[in-house]
Formats: C-alpha cells, sequence, structure tokens
C-alpha cells in the first residue's frame, strides 16, 4: 500500500512536469514572433533580414523616423489619428445599431421577425468581398470616397446584420422582467433603456470593443475606398502599404515599430475585456 | 396567436374602396388623403411628399434607369461620324456598369414606394376600421407615442436596415446581377459595353475553361477550412486541459502569454509570419548559421510545404482562442464524473476520449460549425502569408494556395473578371448555404440565432 502510494505521487509529479514543459515549450513558440517584432523595432543594423534573433545594437531611431515622418509619403500620426476617430465613430454608431437590431429581433413581436431572421442568415452567407466594388461606386455615387465617412458608413453599416451573439444575450434575459415592468406601467422604451440595456453590460462592451477594434485590423475595403490618398490612409493600410516590393528592405523596422506601438494598446485593451469576449462568444451559442 | 392578430380581423382593401369615404378612396390614387381628412396632417404630408419626390424622381430618371437596364447600354464610347458636322466626333457612350447599378437601385426604390404606398393604405384602413368601431381617430401624439410602444421595432430598426438596403443588398443584387453577363478584362466600361449573357459564365467555371482552376481550388479551400478548423480546435481544448491541470501554477499567466497572440492585430501577426518563414529570412538563416540545413528551406515558395505552413501558422492564431472559450467549459464540467472514473481505474486519455471531450465538442458544436464556414471565407490568412503563392501556370488568376475567397479578390482587383468574380461568390455562397442548412438540421445543438 506504502509504495503505491508513492508511486502515484511520483507519477503525479512526473505529469506535472511534463506539462510545465509543454507550456513552456508552445510558450517560447508562442511567444517567438512577438519578441522577435520588437527586438527588431529597436535594432539600429541592418535591412529586413538578419540571420540572428538578437539586435547588435539598440536604437529608438526606428520610432523617431515613423514619428516624425522623414519620407514625407508614410505619416504615422496622421494615419493613427485618422484611425481612433473612425474607431471611434463606428464604434458608437455600430454599437447602437447592432444592439438596437438584436433587442428588436429578440425582445419585439412583429409580423417580419422571422422572416428577417432567415434572410440576415442568408445575407451573411455571401461572402463580404463580392459586394465591395460595388459598394465603391456607391460612395462614389454619393462622392464619399476618400473620406474617413465613408469608412465609418461601411464599418457601422455592416454591423446591422451582425446582430447574432447580442440576440442570443437578449434570449438569455428573462421575459418575466418586461412583463412585470409593463404591469407597472412602463413602455417599451422604458423596459429597454431602463431595464435591458442595465442588464446587458458585458454583450454592449464586447459590441464596442468588437466594433472598436475593427479599423485598426481591416485592409481590404479601407485600401479600395481610399485608393492613392495617403493622407487619410488608416494605420493597417498604411502600414500595409510600407511592405511593398521597393519599401520593404528599407522600412521593415520602421514597419515592425509600427506594429508595436498599434499592438500594445489593443493588446491590452484586449486582455482588460477577454472575459467579456468569451462571455460574448459562448453566450450566443450555448443555450 | 400574433399571425391571428394580424391575418383575420381586417376587411380587404376592395371592401375599403367601396366602403370608405371619399377621403379613404382618394388615397388610392393621393397618397395622405385619408389622413388630411381625418386631421392627421404630420402623416398625410410624409405620405404626400414620399408621392410626389417618388414620381419627380420617377420621370425625371427612373424610367431611364429602368429601361437601360433591358441593353446595358447600346452607345459605344468611340469616334462617331456626324453627318452634320461632316467629321469624326468623340461620342460618350454609354457606362453599362453605371447602368446596371442604377437599374439595381431604381428597382429597390420602386419596391420601397410600393411599401409605403401599402402602408398608406393601411393607415387608411385603420381609419376606417376605427371608425367603424366608434373610437376617436388616433392623434399626432398618440401615434407618436405608439413609436415607443407596440411599434418601438420601427423605432429601432429603420436606420439600421436602410444601411442594409443600401450597402448590402444593393450591392450584393448587382454583383449577382454581374454573374449573368460579360463584364470581364475585354468589356471594361466606359471604354467598352457589356451584356447579358446568361448561365454561360456558369458554364464556363464548371465544365468549361475555369473548370481546371476552380476544382483544384475548390478542393484546397475544403482541405483547408476542415484541417484548419479541426486541428485548432482539437489543440485549443488540449492546450485549455493542460493549463488547468491541478497542480499547475500561475494559470492566469499561461493563459495570458496565449491571449496575447489573439490581441495582436492579424495583419501585424501574419506579416511578421511572412517575413520569418521567407526563404531568406530570420529562421532559415539561424538554421543555416547552426548548420542544421545547407539550402534554405522553402516554407511558403513550395507548393505543397506551402500548404502545411499556412495550417501550421493558423494553428498558432486559433488554438489559443478556442483554448479561451474552451477553459470556461473545462471549468464547469462535472468533477465527480472524473473521479469516479479516475477510481475505476481508467487512465487519462480514456477520461479525454470518452468523459471531457465529447462533453467540450457538444457545448461548441455551433462555434465549430461557425468556424468552419468562416475557414472557407479566411482571407486574412492566406493573403497577407503567402498572397496566394507560389504561382500556379496551370491556374487562371490564382496560385497554388489561393483559396476561392482570395481567388475572388484576385479577380476583381488583378485581372478585372468581375463576372467570374461574381459567379466565384455565388458558388462559395451555395457551399456556405448547403453546410449550414446540412449542420442546421444534423445537430442537436444548433439552433436558430
Amino acid at each position: 500500500m506504502e509504495a503505491k502510494t508513492t508511486n502515484y505521487r511520483a507519477k503525479k509529479r512526473n505529469t506535472r512536469f511534463l506539462v510545465y514543459a509543454i507550456l513552456i515549450i508552445m510558450s517560447i513558440i508562442w511567444l517567438f514572433p512577438i519578441v522577435w517584432i520588437v527586438l527588431t523595432s529597436f535594432r539600429a543594423e541592418g535591412g529586413a533580414f538578419v540571420p540572428y534573433i538578437m539586435p547588435k545594437s539598440f536604437t529608438l531611431s526606428n520610432y523617431t523616423k515613423l514619428l516624425s515622418d522623414s519620407t514625407g509619403n508614410f505619416p504615422f500620426v496622421r494615419w493613427f489619428i485618422n484611425t481612433f476617430v473612425v474607431a471611434t465613430f463606428s464604434c458608437l454608431l455600430s454599437t447602437f445599431i447592432t444592439i438596437a437590431m438584436a433587442y428588436s429581433l429578440s425582445r419585439l413581436r412583429f409580423k417580419m421577425r422571422r422572416p428577417f431572421l432567415k434572410i440576415a442568415l442568408v445575407l451573411n452567407m455571401f461572402p463580404g468581398f463580392m459586394s465591395m466594388i460595388a459598394v465603391y461606386y456607391i460612395l462614389k455615387a454619393l462622392d464619399l470616397t476618400q473620406s474617413l465617412v465613408a469608412l465609418v458608413l461601411i464599418y457601422s453599416a455592416g454591423a446591422a446584420l451582425g446582430f447574432y451573439v447580442a440576440k442570443g444575450f437578449f434570449d438569455t434575459i428573462p421575459m418575466a422582467l418586461d412583463e412585470s415592468a409593463m404591469i407597472d406601467g412602463a413602455n417599451k422604451w422604458q423596459i429597454f433603456t431602463k431595464i435591458t440595456l442595465p442588464l446587458s453590460k458585458p454583450i454592449i462592451v464586447y459590441t464596442a470593443l468588437m466594433a472598436f477594434m475593427g479599423p485598426w485590423m481591416d485592409f481590404i475595403f479601407a485600401k479600395i475606398i481610399m485608393g492613392d490618398d495617403v493622407k487619410d490612409y488608416t494605420v493597417a493600410i498604411g502600414l500595409y502599404s510600407m511592405m511593398t516590393k521597393t519599401t520593404a528592405n528599407s522600412l521593415f523596422m520602421s514597419f515592425t515599430a509600427g506594429c508595436v506601438l498599434i499592438a500594445i494598446p489593443i493588446t491590452l485593451l484586449f486582455i482588460y475585456m477577454q472575459k467579456y469576449y468569451v462571455e460574448g462568444i459562448t453566450s450566443g451559442s450555448v443555450k | 396567436m400574433f399571425k391571428k392578430r394580424y391575418g383575420e380581423q381586417h376587411i380587404t382593401y376592395r371592401e375599403l374602396f367601396k366602403k370608405g369615404d371619399i377621403g379613404m378612396k382618394l388615397s388610392f390614387i393621393i397618397m395622405g388623403a385619408a389622413n388630411f381628412a381625418n386631421k392627421q396632417i404630420l402623416k398625410g404630408c410624409i405620405f404626400l411628399a414620399v408621392e410626389i419626390g417618388f414620381f419627380a424622381w420617377f420621370i425625371q430618371n427612373g424610367i431611364h434607369a429602368l429601361a437601360m437596364l433591358q441593353t446595358l447600354g447600346t452607345k459605344k464610347q468611340g469616334l462617331h461620324y456626324d453627318t452634320n458636322l461632316g467629321i469624326d466626333v468623340l461620342q460618350k457612350g454609354d457606362n453599362s456598369m453605371l447602368l446596371l447599378l442604377f437599374g439595381i437601385a431604381a428597382i429597390l426604390l420602386c419596391i420601397v414606394m410600393i411599401s409605403m404606398y401599402i402602408i398608406n393604405l393601411r393607415s387608411a384602413r385603420h381609419i376606417y376600421e376605427t371608425k367603424a368601431a366608434g373610437e376617436p381617430v388616433a392623434t399626432l401624439k398618440q401615434d407618436l407615442s405608439s413609436l415607443v410602444n407596440e411599434r418601438f421595432h420601427i423605432t429601432l430598426m429603420t436606420v439600421p436596415l436602410l444601411g442594409v438596403l443600401f450597402f448590402t443588398i444593393l450591392p450584393l443584387l448587382y454583383m449577382i446581377s454581374i454573374a449573368f453577363t460579360n463584364y470581364d478584362h475585354v468589356h471594361l466600361p466606359p471604354k467598352n459595353l457589356f451584356t447579358w449573357v446568361g448561365f454561360s459564365n456558369f458554364g464556363n467555371v464548371i465544365t468549361g475553361d475555369m473548370a481546371s482552376t476552380f476544382f483544384p481550388v475548390l478542393s484546397w479551400t475544403l482541405i483547408w477550412a476542415v484541417f484548419a478548423t479541426i486541428t485548432c480546435f482539437f489543440f485549443g481544448v488540449i492546450l485549455a486541459l493542460l493549463i488547468n491541470t491541478k497542480g499547475i501554477k500561475l494559470k492566469k499567466m499561461w493563459r495570458t502569454i496565449f491571449v496575447i497572440t489573439i490581441a495582436v492585430p492579424q495583419f501585424v501577426s501574419l506579416l511578421v509570419m511572412h517575413n520569418l518563414l521567407n526563404d531568406a529570412g530570420p529562421i532559415n538563416a539561424m538554421l543555416k548559421n547552426w548548420g542544421v540545413i545547407s539550402t534554405s528551406i522553402p516554407f511558403l515558395s513550395d507548393p505543397t510545404l506551402a500548404k502545411f505552413s499556412i495550417i501550421m501558422v493558423n494553428m498558432w492564431i486559433g488554438i489559443p482562442t478556442t483554448m479561451l472559450i474552451s477553459t470556461g467549459i473545462i471549468q464547469n464540467l462535472d468533477q465527480e464524473q472524473i473521479e469516479a472514473a479516475e477510481m475505476d481505474g481508467a487512465n487519462k486519455f480514456q477520461i479525454f476520449k470518452s468523459i471531457t471531450f465529447p462533453q467540450i465538442l457538444f457545448v461548441m458544436m455551433p462555434s465549430l460549425i461557425q468556424q468552419f464556414i468562416g475557414n472557407i471565407n479566411n482571407f486574412n490568412v492566406i493573403f497577407l502569408l503567402t498572397g496566394g503563392g507560389p504561382s500556379n501556370s496551370n491556374y487562371y488568376g490564382a496560385g497554388s494556395t489561393d483559396l476561392l475567397v482570395t481567388w475572388l479578390y484576385n479577380l476583381t482587383v488583378n485581372t478585372m473578371d468581375y463576372n467570374l468574380a461574381s459567379v466565384i461568390g455565388i458558388l462559395i455562397f451555395i457551399l456556405s448555404a448547403v453546410f449550414s442548412l446540412w449542420a442546421y438540421t444534423h445537430t442537436n445543438s444548433y439552433k436558430e440565432g
């Protein structure tokens, strides 16, 4: 009996040791590209590729070069402000749109509700890229191309069909709450603002976070709309445009510096919000 | 219950026309007449303004836009002989693309108008019915208050739905129509016209010239979607289990390490991966320095290896997401059941295979299906990592690792074959729709919405 317990303990220790080993190896693999990009952004020597990881000498000049826009073609600070403005406005608009759609489709009852849910499901299955050329010409007809307003419009218009996660959340709030408020004489608007919204903080934060992060990452739609209007680029297309064949080698380290600069706030935001992120994803599917 | 309320109580519009007073009869021609007759001035003004606006537009532009939809333009841009002047003059041609776009917009506007007309009639009928029941007709104040009550959905949804109509449905109808035209690189407006060609583009993709590109790309898309979804799911669950192993310390720190990689914007992490795995990139250079290899490993430039690398890199991106989601599920698993199995002598693998994994699978099925469809349309990974390359001379406008979506992108942006791109888009839609439908009917944890 005694021998068996020690054996069991030893086995447990061994598994724990093994698990730690695997976790450490995986962490190294996962962190390696991130560490590499941070190190590269401080590297003083060489072009895009050097055959070692640790820079031979460190410098901040990649950052100063990027922020001062010495070449004149890559106004990073301007891009950053553009993106921030677009992200803020489209975050406000899309959060309102998504929550309004989700609430209507989850809590209110009207004739077109079920047909609309089905139509939305179908519309969501078409690849978004298919229509981008047409969207471009519609915006051109409205004389809105190459402007930040167009970006806000596009990002928010898409929000109307992205209501599934939020709808799933509203479905879980008991109907009895609404009914008792109705008996107390509240109208639908009061129920929406005074009862449902305060209970929906996680899903509102999740929706807002997702909408805010979108403009920082999208580079396809933005590129099509902005064309060659470099000063109105967002960060994503701007950085992407730094990596064309002719400039990739000379600008690589400034590019990595830019990546680090935008990845830091988004990463911090994300880590802070990860609880809501998980709730957002799972509340849509788990019934 | 709701159907009944909408369907049965009302009189038909024919009856309304026969029995209604003069205002209601006029409503069939002049929108809002019934509202004016019953002191609903604001409502009446809105209906009337809509009608006047619509007909002004319809006579000025609408008729032309609808008529041009038939031919998509007949006048070609170029030099034409002018008999009056006796010389060739430059003629401004029709632009088929804009004609098609405006034509579809015109159809949508007509539909909006028809529904406004029906709403107008319904409003007249409502007045008739309230009057017949001997109740007073709703005042402006009552109408407005109904917008935050029984008609609250109209208040909330009107603006979003207009956005959907003009930025989703209109472009979509336009692109679907393109699939039935010959809008390709030899028929580019404004220089040339394009016209309707029926189903010949579909024939071209499925049995004609494009079949030799379409089917290999399709099969790689499916292989990719299956492997990308399964690998991320399976290893993500294992990672979550490892972190949640009893006795492991600093669980939060381990989780955060992996969460960082989700948070980094994809175009950053993927472009970095693209550079790391380059033939002249740091990984190859280091391996050479250490003397492990003498020539670069073509991670992204060999067709077969590139596919393998893409799936690997995708695991780097996708595993943390699954880990994050499944952690919550694992923490809620029934511990007693697992302990009981341990008592009965089941080993770790058996517990995983028969208890943990099936439960996680059940809960995560809907998100797995979404991920699968997401992977069919996974533009970022391919576009940023390989750009579809290495190039493949057997394909038209696609590289060895191009998915259907990235091929669609190439067809619109590089080769300008919009008609083919639209056909591909429709086929992708059919693929996702068929799969969702199958999943919808065959899995029990997948419910509407």
